[in-house]
């Protein structure tokens, strides 16, 4: 079987091919090019940490290593398109993305798959915590969490179809990390020892806000009030795309307990906030849903429901609603629960679906 | 089978190249600015490259500066003119938009320190036309750089015009000759240039070499600072085993030339032979006037990217003309600058043959050709009716 491996430069992806290559598999390595490289023209790099050059050349020298064809392939234009423009907008909503799971599969599993199917390959294989297989009673193929839960990243490819699941492979899905460190080690892999990333790989500094301001005049212009639940004005603010729900850290409010914030009004540049309290909700909303099974389930049932990727799944009821669109009710309240991110539900290690909280 | 279609980029050493560097490495390693016979033998050597190079470009051997690279030469001729006439007022600078990074990003450093640019535009079929030189010369222009081939679709630009032009108004005139050297002869005198550039490892020579030529007289300030080699034009102790096959592969290039007109002709049937099998292809840029080797085609429905990965898992090596910094496939910043159409400035493969090639080598392109782009359009096809091609997307945005 002709395999593409999409190699970030770290550990993961490069125990990924050498698993594939070891299984016997005809391996073909590649790394998206997701910017422009290009030092600045004031001779400052173009990135930090992350995404950079720096990290094609790990992923060069992974691939060599273990004798692999090893192809950059450029997808500046789709990933702006695609991912960033996308972050960007989500955040001046009072949004907060995952633009992780928009690259999966608007990306990796579209525009990478095609690419690899034009090559001959069979499947596309990731460093990524999850497994895949298929069930013959179902006749579906089934997502579940990795094998290391602390590193379990099922929850940001919740969104991939049936068709892109039978073409994806996560070989390190049955490892814990500590297994795939050895693994690199034994093979003597030059990425063996490799820091985890982490951040957004764009904002390599973490710094949203400054991003989104350098990419969008209106976000650089804007300001608003912070107003508490009676709509009574505590201070001002810089504009929404600095917040997140859930955030207490950097509001500049004085009060005599902690603030968080509980909503963002992006048309009246509003940033609500109010006691930890009061952040807890017992039901949510999630719209554009997508089904394991490719149909919603009939009637409501018991699952659990994670709300962001360092959350522990709640159990609760989920249930499904017209539209494309699900509730699911916790059975005990939850904090900060943020439009923009995913609601992705599970029964037990298995992904039955997932949408967006809106 | 391994097949090497990509003399552009680089080429296979010469094996009379190579023993000659050998000697020069392991007997006469001498530092060629020393006194002693060791330093001697050096300076010899160095002197009889240095001849070589010269008659390989028609001028004479004091007017040759050996650098590290093509790119090099390239930055001291326009760097070092630049400087050069500053404190005279003139500091405009022209260049062709088809240039090699070398000289583009050369100029927009200048730009960056306060010198005004003009960036001379190519017609549709990849050549620039002189009467839009003569509307943009000034009396304050410095130098004018355009290159003599161009690396990606091979057209010959009409350098002897374009100097004499810019002779008439006082300006100096550089060309980058690094894609005509041992393509197609050149004299220097004929061309009536002032700076001329050319990579040792475009002819078959090492990589690591190259050489400015300067015509005599002409002020030309150091960039490399530091001892008095090269007629303290560029500082640092020679790499003399490099410039020794430097000075061979230049000799050797003189003599192949006689071959050329083999390679156009096999040029010309990949060409002919290719349009017929594939279906939705075009020549890039105009067929008559370009160096013998190199035939850049538009696959009309391709990433160009897909298609040169495809051919290397063939065994196949085919560029697509410009790499940025990571390997990874930009749009042609050369077909953007003839006015072609966003994509076809993605799907445009150059070939560049060299003296090796073999009619069997295009006859295995020709062969292998139309299943892969087949495929790749079957895949591009696909994703297109599915809405959901992010290239597409990316394109209309």
């Amino acid at each position: 079987m002709r395999v593409v491996v999409a190699m970030s430069g770290g550990v993961d992806s490069a125990v990924a091919a050498a698993l594939m290559a070891d299984q016997g598999h005809d391996v073909i390595g590649v790394s998206m090019q997701l910017y422009d490289q290009r030092p600045r023209e004031d001779g400052s790099p173009a990135f930090g940490s992350c995404c950079s050059l720096d990290d094609l050349h790990d992923a060069r020298r992974a691939a060599a290593a273990l004798g692999l064809p090893y192809y950059v392939m450029n997808f500046e234009r789709q990933f702006d398109a695609l991912v960033v423009d996308r972050f960007v907008a989500e955040y001046t909503q009072g949004r907060t993305p995952i633009p992780c799971t928009r690259c999966n599969s608007d990306l990796k599993f579209s525009t990478l798959l095609e690419r690899a199917a034009a090559l001959e390959a069979d499947v596309l294989a990731t460093g990524h915590y999850a497994r895949v297989s298929y069930d013959e009673a179902r006749g579906q193929y089934l997502l579940r969490r990795g094998v290391d839960r602390r590193r379990d990243q099922s929850y940001f490819l919740f969104a991939l179809t049936q068709t892109q699941l039978a073409r994806a492979r996560f070989p390190v899905g049955d490892l814990e990390k500590a297994e795939v460190r050895e693994y690199a080690r034994s093979r003597n892999l030059p990425v063996a020892e490799k820091p985890e990333s982490r951040d957004i790989c764009f904002v390599p500094d973490g710094d949203y806000a400054g991003f989104i301001e350098r990419r969008d005049a209106g976000a650089r212009d804007a300001e608003g009030a912070f107003v508490d639940a009676s709509g009574r004005e505590l201070g001002r603010h810089g504009g929404v795309h600095r917040f997140t729900v859930g955030q207490r850290k950097g509001l500049g409010l004085s009060a005599p307990a902690p603030l968080y914030v509980l909503s963002l009004d992006a048309d009246g540049q509003r940033v609500v906030v109010g006691p930890k309290a009061a952040l807890e909700r017992t039901t949510l909303e999630a719209a554009e849903v997508s089904w394991m099974a490719g149909a919603a389930p009939a009637a409501p049932r018991r699952a659990l429901a994670q709300i962001r990727y360092q959350h522990a799944a709640a159990p609760g009821v989920l249930t499904p609603l017209p539209g494309g669109r699900a509730g699911f009710a916790f059975d005990a309240p939850q904090p900060a629960v943020a439009p923009g991110q995913a609601a992705v539900f599970y029964d037990g290690d298995e992904v039955i679906g997932g949408g967006w909280i809106s | 089978m391994a097949l090497y279609l990509d003399h552009n980029a680089t080429t296979p050493i010469d094996a009379a190249v190579a023993d000659a560097m050998d000697g020069a490495l392991r007997e006469d390693f001498g530092n060629a600015s020393s006194v002693h016979g060791w330093g001697q033998r050096a300076k010899a050597r160095l002197d009889a490259a240095r001849a070589s190079v010269a008659a390989l470009v028609g001028g004479e051997p004091t007017e040759i500066v050996f650098t590290g690279s093509g790119t090099e030469a390239d930055v001291l001729a326009i760097r070092g003119a630049a400087e050069a006439l500053e404190a005279s007022g003139r500091r405009h600078l022209v260049v062709s938009t088809i240039e090699h990074e070398a000289v583009i990003q050369t100029a927009r450093a200048l730009a960056r320190r306060g010198w005004e640019v003009t960036w001379l535009a190519v017609d549709d079929s990849g050549v620039i036309d002189p009467a839009a030189l003569d509307a943009v010369l000034t009396d304050r222009t410095a130098l004018v750089s355009v290159m003599l081939a161009n690396n990606e679709i091979g057209t010959i630009q009409p350098i002897a015009t374009l100097a004499a032009m810019a002779h008439a108004r006082g300006a100096l005139f550089h060309t980058d000759a690094v894609q005509a050297a041992g393509k197609l002869p050149i004299d220097v005198a004929a061309l009536g240039i002032d700076l001329l550039a050319i990579s040792g490892h475009k002819f078959s020579g090492p990589k690591g070499t190259g050489a400015l030529w300067v015509r005599r007289g002409t002020r030309l300030v150091a960039q490399m600072t530091g001892g008095r080699q090269e007629r303290s034009r560029r500082a640092g102790t020679e790499n003399v085993p490099g410039l020794v096959g430097l000075g061979v592969a230049a000799a050797r290039a003189r003599t192949r030339l006689a071959d050329i007109d083999r390679v156009a002709a096999l040029r010309d049937t990949l060409e002919r032979d290719l349009l017929a099998a594939v279906p939705g292809t075009h020549v890039n840029g105009r067929r008559d006037a370009r160096v013998a080797n190199t035939s850049n085609i538009g696959f009309e429905g391709i990433e160009a990217e897909s298609l040169v990965i495809a051919f290397d898992l063939e065994g196949i090596a085919v560029s697509t003309g410009s790499a940025c910094s990571s390997g990874t496939l930009e749009p042609s910043h050369v077909l953007k600058a003839m006015g072609l159409d966003p994509h076809d400035t993605q799907n445009a493969i150059r070939f560049s043959l060299g003296f090796s090639t073999t009619a069997d080598d295009i006859a295995h392109v020709v062969a292998r050709a139309p299943a892969l782009v087949e495929r790749l359009r079957t895949v591009t096809a696909g994703a297109a009716s599915r809405g959901r091609d992010a290239a597409t997307v990316g394109r209309e945005a």
